[in-house]
């Protein structure tokens, strides 16, 4: 434990002379004070990236737990396994096919990015609350029926609960991919930083490149925080491995 | 209180209940025996529906069950299975008021009730009440699910094996608190078991169940002094007369009343007493009665002087409230044909012989 602490330390130490070091080399390099001029670009792009991740990753999560939810039932274990191999092979296309595919459909734009960036974002969120809702012993569902809840209540009362952590835990990888591939929204027409990254990669232009990159990173970082603060505080302490 | 008429559960070709029909008593704690796929516990749950029946009726409290829907059924009957079910992201408080919390009874009520309940199964409130599950021994979490399924104050009780996974010791001591809280609280059970030591322990009325049916539905005592055939004598084991000293009590077997000297008696005295009683010793008590001591038969006899002056010390004791199985045990353990039998404040009161516990127990074979 010790020894895991310790290098948990020394690395984060680690990364923090990294950041610094590139911080340096940016601002003797002039790239950060060329990044910084796009401030109000990156502002604006930022936020329209911030919508897109709000968006597609909302209709994710809309879709992704209520369909687990409903594959977790026992009368659709084949349909479940049908569906887990579909989503498997789904993970193999490359993100920017199936990005280029929603535009075929929906035409260039916000849709189609939105379209895209859900279809992606909903796979771990789905297997997470399938697994999540499954691991509840079956020996709770027993006596919560034996007590007389109904099924509703057994759902919310019971199995959502306790499967609360997984299921954030899916949330955390899917958006952790969804803030990341924001930026190939873009090439869609869809917005968001990727116009800052993929301008200065034409343009060969390392300041306009950074400056959707690390906003972009940034972001990232913010939303994983988040949604890690929110599986360490939402999830009751009873079934919280964190607390 | 509790009526089965002809229940019968079919899955398939399988009959797994066939046409039960039993009847339990208010206050009584019925215990369903019999191997693993005997039905006994399909049984146990068609009465709260957990599974439902293909033919047949099921009274509880007079009312026919299938007028009542799932839900009002169940939470008027009380439920604890061996899995315990506790749910780890409610805080022992909430786990036992779960219950009421669905019935949308008054909380704080509810919550004071939580504490009274804990407290009855031997938990101290204050330092559970907020706990987790996953914070408590396997022992400790069958007693909240005891207390889980009292929340409510249902009348009727359904418990499926709730013992079965405690190790021994534990288990000894969850079913005498529960033996406890029940003597109290006079709910009518239902308890499932595979335990024959158990059933005989708990049960007023024990159902064997053989291939979906009862095959003997009776008093444990008349199950074990009276097996109705070769199948139930097997299953509850060729000693089943030693289980039946567990039945009975020290003060039900033992002589009331003894003869007994006091330190300042002549030991002629003591002789004559045990002369005239046919005993080999007599017990010597203190000026309040309190058992002190013993004078043997043929330690005194020809001797002179107070009993004061020759008693012995008496080898062991035993409580007016323990079973014949232990006081069997104790007579074995030091080698005595006899016990002197007193009450929790060490007075007196009798005793009881191997020959009376012998002639007792043969007692309901000789009657037929």
């Amino acid at each position: 434990m010790g020894m895991v602490a310790g290098l948990r330390q020394a690395w984060q130490i680690l990364v923090l002379l990294a950041v610094f070091a590139l911080g340096v080399w940016a601002k003797s390099s002039g790239i950060l004070d060329d990044a910084l001029k796009y401030q109000d670009d990156i502002l604006y792009l930022a936020r329209q990236h911030m919508e897109l991740v709000a968006i597609s990753g909302g209709l994710a999560v809309l879709i992704g737990v209520p369909l687990g939810v409903f594959l977790a039932r026992a009368g659709f274990r084949i349909l479940r396994s049908v569906i887990g191999q579909i989503v498997n092979l789904g993970t193999t296309i490359p993100t920017l096919a199936i990005l280029a595919m929603a535009m075929t459909v929906l035409g260039l734009g916000l849709p189609s990015a939105v379209f895209g960036l859900t279809v992606l974002t909903l796979l771990p969120i789905v297997l997470n609350t399938v697994a999540g809702i499954e691991s509840v012993p079956p020996a709770l569902i027993e006596a919560a029926r034996g007590m007389g809840m109904t099924n509703r209540q057994i759902l919310f009362k019971v199995e959502l609960p306790n499967a609360l952590f997984v299921i954030l835990a899916g949330l955390r990888t899917a958006f952790a991919i969804n803030v990341g591939t924001v930026p190939l929204a873009f090439l869609i027409g869809g917005g968001g930083l990727g116009e800052l990254i993929f301008t200065g990669i034409d343009l060969m232009e390392p300041g306009l490149l950074l400056a959707g990159a690390i906003p972009t990173a940034l972001l990232a970082v913010l939303v994983d925080v988040l949604i890690g603060q929110a599986q360490y505080w939402l999830v009751p302490r009873g079934v919280n491995p964190l607390r | 209180m509790i009526r089965l008429d002809q229940v019968t559960k079919i899955y398939g070709t399988m009959t797994a209940v066939d046409s039960v029909s039993m009847e339990v008593d208010p206050g009584e704690v019925c215990v369903l025996l019999g191997p693993s796929g005997c039905g006994k516990t399909t049984t146990m749950k068609m009465i709260n529906r957990l599974v439902p029946m293909t033919s047949g009726r099921i009274y509880v409290g007079g009312k026919d069950t299938s007028t009542l829907d799932d839900v009002t059924l169940r939470r008027s009957i009380g439920y604890v299975i061996q899995q315990i079910g506790l749910f780890p992201n409610k805080t022992v408080e909430d786990n036992i008021c779960v219950v009421p919390d669905l019935m949308g009874r008054e909380r704080k009520a509810s919550r004071r009730r939580a504490s009274e309940l804990l407290e009855m199964v031997n938990l101290d409130p204050v330092i559970f009440l907020k706990r987790y599950p996953k914070e408590l021994s396997g022992g400790q979490q069958q007693r909240v699910g005891v207390a889980r399924a009292l929340a409510a104050d249902p009348p009727v009780l359904l418990m499926d094996e709730p013992f079965g996974a405690i190790d021994p010791i534990n288990r000894e001591e969850i079913q005498n608190e529960f033996m406890k809280l029940q003597a109290e609280l006079k709910k009518t059970v239902i308890f499932v078991s595979h335990d024959i030591d158990e059933a005989v322990k708990m049960a007023s009325r024990i159902a064997i169940f053989r291939d979906g049916r009862i095959v003997q539905y009776d008093t444990p005592d008349n199950i074990l002094a009276h097996p109705i055939d070769s199948f139930v004598a097997d299953f509850v084991g060729t000693d089943r007369t030693l289980k039946r000293l567990q039945l009975i009590t020290v003060a039900e077997a033992m002589a009331a009343d003894p003869p007994r000297v006091v330190a300042g008696d002549e030991l002629s005295t003591a002789v004559r007493l045990m002369e005239e009683h046919g005993h080999i010793s007599i017990v010597m008590v203190g000026p309040r009665g309190r058992a002190r001591g013993v004078v043997k038969l043929d330690a005194a006899k020809g001797r002179q002087g107070s009993v004061g002056e020759h008693y012995e010390k008496l080898p062991c004791m035993i409580n007016l409230r323990d079973d014949l199985r232990k006081a069997v045990s104790q007579m074995f353990t030091h080698d005595q044909t006899w016990l002197a039998c007193v009450d929790d404040d060490g007075f007196y009161k009798g005793y009881v012989t191997q020959r009376g516990i012998t002639h007792l127990l043969g007692a309901t074979y000789r009657d037929r």
